[in-house]
């Protein structure tokens, strides 16, 4: 970054800068690097995703089929989910941990920087494998990102071999960021910070990290017996052969529903930074808050079949899933009334971050809310695998967890780049944002209550109009997207200058290093009050 | 993948003239039966109490960006804890919870109660079609997509029941308790009539179950809930419920038709068809049940489901071809067709399959060949 040493084999200099060009990104185990890296991949991934929804809008615009064939179509879908999920927020999240985590609990860097380089590095394959699937004869994954069994297997084109080990190498990649996010928490925070003083971006990626450690090998498990079932002659999801196509849902949501937190326990732990600084007032109820995300994060472990109330489980099944998922919204509730208490009677300023933290709360409420509807088992009988559904992942995952990414990202930036942001031009990235956000998903709600299945190309003529203003939403959101890309290269580029704390009111060890943060951070431990 | 027409570049005037006559619904129907009444009750209280609440948080929360912003000078207070506070705030949703299971337990309960059923129908799911077979009388059939390719592809104007019309419905009567047997031939679909409250996964080697009791006469439909493969969003389900006076009267024309027909067949077996009989049919026959894999020219789709143009099982043994055609090929999308169609179906198709695209084997098959590979017809 700033001053690179030509004598680099020189170890008497202790404070030497990073190395030039290409082999810079390839070899570095600096965190703030691999951040930078893994940020970059998510909003590459972002707007690739991102086109492949642009090309599921666009067939949806008008009923019939227009540009694209039905299978074609299940591969976007699919891909789409894919890419958005372990390609976008994910890596994203965990680019905010590099970059952040250690910064604020006053360690020099990650504890294991050499597999910190590893699972960012291992990620590219693993998507450069499933985009090329598409190219192959036959086309790419089809059977949905939950590739249930026997679609999946039996039925799926041969890409599936494909699909299989490019999801391993993204598993392998978040066990081996977990590792390290745990690790470093545990064993790098600076003297006297204690557990009950860590920033809550930090607790919650701990708990998320054991989230990760939990499920990753679960999936893993899952995508070995479609590869075998398909590949190999077993007959763990056919019953022909002794299995039972519903324990693929089983298994796969024993890893998808943890999953969901895994992309919304971090978001909560940004909002709970950005909110206090921009109230100029201290998080409310810090130690419950702690509290809600681990009891959210064990909760999760016992919900999973609230995806599959209609496979036909047992009555008790039915009800105990449906009472433990009614459960959930209890200490989610906590975080929100939270979050509302802190900015009650503080001094509210709303610069960019904060403008998308209060949509996030306010729209991933809503979807909170629909899913609390979607626990009513009952009701779920008509809402799954609707529309409705669709409207409700998109409100937590969109406005959710990539508003929080895109709120920490403006907040972050300026201790990141040095420079402030161009406030005029986020500003309208977040209104444009904001109002095509809610065309795009908000009738979405409408269209599946009144009875759009989801994973259709084609509908019936009564769901035209709406589906014409929801792709107009689609296509609006995401050109407004580019908008962030011009604010993040500006930054980059330069700027006012930012000062060490960037914003009045926020409080923490990041907010002490001077702005840009130099390549290396806290090499001697910062006391902690 | 290849762009077909640009027609959808024309925007919404032609989309208004698109709409059907059937109204633009927002909400939840509330169906017609006790059970969708009851189903569309809990989603309406849970709905406005997330409503009360969603006006309460975010009222308070807008209150402080209104009233508490720096810019009116707001000094910031101090507190940032009371434990009273957040008990308070966990024993309410809590409560409000509670008080939500208690209806929907009692509804659950009722919708898993299949005993007593008046009529037991077994719904099986295929790739892209269902199939009804009616326990207590001699009568099953396939239930596939009525709304022809060229208004999909956009070739005439839609119809006003655009993908949710089927050439046969099922027939069920009125005021009696009607179960449903749910599974599937292949992968899993997923029967879904939203004016029943019923959807219910069709598992491959298991079977659901559900009921329903319709109060009033009519015509409802419905469409597969579960990614099933190409053609999930082209297989509905169109159900017309009856007076059961009416019902059973239309049951008696059913049987006594479906009895005809099969003594139609044996009297098929002595007898030969053109191969220009056999093409005609043969051409209807394959572009209904085979066009969706195989395509309409025969090409198939590469890596996906193989064309039959110029292929071995086409160009070969005829034998191995009918085979193929009445047996399906297990561990493939290839299903077993004899049970599906009737003999002078099968045996156009197979005419036709050794003979379109520039095949012309000039092989003629006839229904007595086909009926030697029915194993348990």
């Amino acid at each position: 970054m700033s001053t690179t040493n030509s004598n680099a084999d020189n170890h008497a200099e202790e404070h030497h800068g990073a190395p030039s060009g290409i082999m810079r990104w390839l070899l570095t185990t600096n965190h703030k690097d691999i951040g930078s890296l893994y940020l970059l991949f998510s909003l590459l991934m972002f707007f690739i995703g991102g086109a492949m929804a642009m090309v599921i809008r666009a067939e949806l615009f008008q009923p019939g089929l227009q540009i694209v064939e039905p299978d074609f179509f299940n591969q976007m879908t699919t891909v789409h989910g894919l890419i958005m999920v372990f390609g976008a927020v994910m890596p994203a999240f965990v680019g905010l941990a590099n970059w952040m985590v250690p910064m604020m609990i006053g360690a020099p860097d990650m504890a294991l920087p050499r597999m910190n380089n590893w699972s960012f590095w291992i990620l590219p394959f693993a998507f450069l494998i499933l985009l090329m699937s598409l190219f192959m004869e036959g086309g790419g994954p089809n059977f949905g990102w939950t590739f249930y069994a026997p679609l999946s297997t039996t039925y799926s084109n041969d890409s599936t071999a494909l699909f299989v080990f490019s999801v391993h190498i993204m598993g392998i990649s978040s066990i081996m960021g977990a590792i390290n996010v745990i690790v470093t928490i545990f064993n790098l925070r600076a003297p006297g910070m204690t557990f009950m003083k860590m920033p809550l971006f930090v607790w919650t990626w701990l708990i998320t990290a054991f989230l990760l450690i939990a499920v990753m090998p679960v999936l893993a498990g899952a995508v070995t017996m479609v590869l075998t079932d398909k590949y190999f002659a077993t007959s763990f999801f056919d019953a022909a052969g002794g299995g039972d196509p519903v324990m693929f849902q089983h298994i796969f949501w024993f890893f998808g529903h943890p999953e969901v937190y895994i992309m919304i326990l971090p978001a909560f732990g940004i909002i709970s930074q950005i909110v206090p600084t921009f109230s100029r007032k201290k998080l409310f109820g810090y130690s419950s808050m702690v509290y809600a995300t681990a009891s959210i994060a064990l909760l999760s472990f016992l919900v999973w079949a609230h995806h599959m109330f209609t496979t036909g489980m047992p009555l008790a099944g039915e009800l105990f899933f449906m009472y433990c998922t009614m459960l959930i919204s209890v200490p989610t509730g906590v975080k929100i009334f939270n979050w509302v208490a802190t900015m009650w009677r503080g001094s509210l300023t709303f610069e960019v971050p904060m403008m998308f933290s209060i949509a996030f709360i306010v729209l991933f409420t809503i979807g909170g809310f629909s899913g609390l509807m979607l626990a009513i088992t009952p009701a779920d009988f008509q809402y799954h695998d609707t529309y409705f559904v669709v409207a409700h992942f998109h409100y937590v995952l969109v406005t959710g967890a990539i508003f929080s990414i895109m709120a920490g990202a403006y907040y972050w930036l300026p201790k990141w780049t040095g420079n402030m942001f161009d406030e005029k031009l986020a500003k309208t990235h977040f209104w444009l944002s904001l109002v095509s956000v809610n065309v795009l998903f908000f009738p979405m709600h409408f269209v599946g209550l009144a009875g759009m299945p989801r994973r259709i190309p084609d509908y019936a003529l009564q769901f035209a109009d709406f589906n014409a203003v929801i792709s107009i939403g689609g296509f609006a959101f995401g050109l407004s997207q580019l908008l962030f890309v011009a604010v993040v290269y500006k930054c980059i580029k330069g700027g006012e200058k930012a000062t060490a704390q960037v914003w009045e009111g926020a409080e923490g060890l990041e907010w002490e290093v001077p702005s840009p943060a130099p390549y290396h951070t806290f090499e001697t431990p910062p006391t902690i009050k | 993948m290849a762009t077909k027409q640009v027609s959808w570049l024309i925007p919404a005037a032609v989309l208004s003239g698109n709409t059907s006559a059937e109204e633009m619904r927002l909400n939840m129907t509330q169906g017609v039966t006790d059970i969708s009444a009851s189903v569309y009750n809990l989603h309406m209280i849970i709905f406005y109490i997330c409503c009360v609440i969603g006006i309460v948080v975010f009222g308070i929360m807008f209150w402080s960006i209104i009233h508490h912003r720096k810019s009116k000078g707001a000094k910031p207070a101090n507190f940032h804890e009371s434990t009273k506070v957040e008990i308070l705030w966990t024993a309410i949703p809590f409560v409000i919870l509670i008080a939500m299971a208690f209806p929907a337990t009692k509804t659950l309960i009722e919708m898993e109660d299949t005993t007593d059923a008046d009529l037991t129908v077994q719904v099986t799911g295929s790739q892209w079609k269902w199939h009804y077979r009616y326990f207590e009388h001699d009568l099953d059939y396939y239930s596939l997509l009525a709304t022809p390719q060229s208004e999909i592809h956009n070739k005439i104007a839609k119809s006003a029941n655009y993908l949710l019309e089927v050439d046969r419905p099922l027939v069920i009567p009125t005021g009696q308790k009607v179960r449903f047997l749910i599974t599937s031939d292949d992968v899993i679909h997923s029967w879904w009539v939203p004016e029943f409250a019923i959807k219910k996964d069709a598992n491959p080697g298991f079977i659901n179950e559900a009921w329903t009791r319709v109060n009033e006469p009519g015509i409802y439909r419905g469409q597969c809930a579960e990614l099933c493969g190409k053609d999930h969003g082209f297989m509905p389900i169109v159900v017309i419920a009856k007076e059961p006076a009416e019902f059973n009267k239309w049951m008696a024309e059913q049987t006594e038709i479906a009895k005809n027909a099969k003594a139609e067949e044996q009297k098929l077996l002595s007898m030969n068809m053109s191969m220009e009989e056999l093409m005609t049919l043969g051409e209807k026959v394959y572009n209904a049940n085979c066009a969706a894999c195989h395509q309409q020219n025969g090409q198939g789709i590469p890596g996906v489901f193989p064309g039959l143009k110029d292929s071995a099982i086409a160009l070969g043994d005829v034998k191995e071809h009918i085979n193929i055609v009445v047996n399906g090929k297990a561990g493939t999308a290839m299903q077993a067709f004899g049970k599906q169609l009737a003999l002078k179906d099968l045996a156009a198709i197979v005419t036709y399959e050794r003979n379109a695209w520039g095949n012309n084997t000039g092989d003629v098959v006839q229904a007595a060949a086909i009926n030697e590979f029915l194993v348990d017809k």
